[in-house]
């Protein structure tokens, strides 16, 4: 809900700040999350994650959440799915070429990182290309397979 | 310019040191020189005179000619195409690739070809969506956005792979480019935006048409405080414009281009629009030569392109200096063989 993602950017610091305790708890897990089995618990993990994200930030489940780097702006919500900044084409007010009743959300990430700390900093990163293999698939056991180092 | 390792103009040129591609643009940018490059309207026909007729109108003026990639999401004779088309008589295409159309398995073997044909300079766009062309209810594919097409191509001329890690025996050796709007929105992070460019690998930059020089003033400014000059090469987009009307339309209707009020005056006041749009050109190129970083301009003259060759004569950015075209030297032998 493009009202609630509004809300989300705003709040881009609690949420990040949340998020990072969160994804302590769920590397916290990961013994256990092992001994279910991580392709057992991908379809419920997943069914959860995009009922919260998709709440929170119109989530499209690309699989490779970068919310953090982004000021808890999804890039995804681009029409042209830009994950490294805004095209050329952003109107004078603010708002998507494509979708012009719709912020873009490259000045929402803008904003959004300015709010978190370093946030400006990891928008410098430059993304890599989407693996579009893992559209649907859990950004969160993703990142704590990541975290703990065992192959994604 | 004529370089004396040159024998034969229009063939890849022995790679400098410090150099990426064999080409003659690159050539000119690394000597120093005010460089000017222009975009071709590739034609809707598939008739290969209907491009070299449009590449001719700049024979003289610029040292290298982009072929768009279905500009404005409109279908035209391809990129690819035109380059061949453009490579086979020795003029110096930019290629452009826009992510709107194709995903990472054709656009790496569009760089592959690119180069094989002659290709030495390729220009990384995401593109425009599918929206404003005249196929809006087509797939938009963007499975890459400009920079990550920009690292892909990097890639595969430094590291000599593709994106799969496959190797690949003869690397594509092309300078690669992207575009850049210093007037669009959020203003504040168009140079870091662009820092991000030149991270994955814009070695020249075109901008979006500049008709607010205090704007791209302040962009510049922008670019040098986080140490860019001397990393990229800027090339700022210019435009003749055909009236006031007109002007107002494009701001209007083309997303990404700001017309500050008092150039539409300007326009609104003159006796002769037309030729007050080419004289508000050659102004601003004037201005803009002079400011510290940009390194040449991009002539966008859409359905105005034979007023180029004047704009850039009167302008008198090139010194004197005439850019290579077929036939420019008539006693070489320029006839392209199979070797």
């Amino acid at each position: 809900m493009y009202a609630v993602r509004q809300w989300s950017v705003r709040h881009a610091r609690g949420l990040n700040s949340f998020y990072r305790g969160f994804e302590s708890v769920l590397v916290a897990l990961d013994p256990l999350f092992r001994r279910l089995g991580y392709e057992r618990l991908e379809r419920p993990v997943a069914r959860v994650e995009k009922l919260v994200k998709g709440l929170l930030f119109d989530c499209r489940m690309c699989g490779q959440c970068i919310l953090s780097s982004t000021g808890m702006s999804c890039p995804m919500n681009c029409p042209k799915n830009l994950r490294n900044g805004p095209c050329g084409g952003v109107r004078a007010n603010g708002h998507c070429e494509v979708r012009p009743e719709m912020k873009c959300v490259w000045v929402e990430a803008f904003a959004g990182s300015a709010r978190i700390p370093a946030g400006l900093e990891a928008l410098r990163t430059v993304q890599v290309a989407v693996d579009r293999r893992l559209q649907g698939r859990s950004a969160w056991l993703r990142a704590v397979r990541e975290r703990v180092g065992a192959a994604p | 310019m004529k370089f004396e390792d040159e024998p034969v103009p229009g063939y890849p040129l022995p790679i400098l040191p410090g150099h990426t591609s064999p080409g003659r643009f690159e050539r000119v940018l690394r000597a120093g020189q005010f460089a000017v490059t222009t975009e071709l309207d590739p034609p809707d026909s598939a008739d290969p005179e209907d491009v070299y007729r449009r590449a001719r109108v700049f024979d003289g003026c610029v040292d290298a000619i982009n072929a768009t990639d279905g500009s404005g999401a409109n279908c035209h004779m391809s990129s690819m195409a035109v380059c061949a088309l453009l490579t086979r008589v020795g003029y110096a295409p930019v290629m452009q690739i826009s992510c709107r159309d194709k995903n990472r398995i054709a656009i790496q073997g569009d760089i592959l070809g690119g180069a094989a044909m002659g290709v030495c300079n390729v220009l990384c766009l995401t593109g425009d969506g599918v929206q404003a062309g005249d196929h809006p209810q087509a797939l938009p594919v963007f499975d890459l956005d400009c920079m990550t097409l920009l690292e892909t191509a990097r890639t595969l001329r430094d590291e000599h792979r593709f994106l799969s890690g496959r190797k690949i025996t003869c690397a594509p050796r092309v300078l690669l480019g992207a575009a850049e709007n210093p007037f669009a929105q959020p203003l504040e992070w168009r140079a870091q935006r662009l820092a991000k460019k030149v991270a994955a690998g814009a070695q020249f930059i075109q901008t979006q048409w500049c008709y607010d020089v205090p704007l791209l003033r302040t962009f510049m400014r922008h670019v040098e405080e986080l140490g860019l000059d001397g990393k990229v090469f800027i090339l700022v987009g210019v435009g003749p414009l055909r009236s006031a009307k007109s002007a107002e339309w494009i701001r209007a209707h083309v997303p990404g281009v700001h017309i500050p009020d008092e150039v539409i005056r300007r326009m609104a006041g003159a006796a002769d629009p037309a030729a007050e749009g080419r004289r508000l050109c050659i102004d601003l190129i004037q201005e803009i030569r002079t400011i510290k970083g940009v390194h040449g301009v991009h002539v966008m003259a859409f359905r105005q392109e034979h007023t180029v060759a004047e704009i850039i004569e009167r302008s008198g950015v090139l010194n004197g200096r005439v850019p290579w075209y077929p036939g420019r030297d008539p006693q070489t032998n320029t006839s392209r063989m199979a070797s």
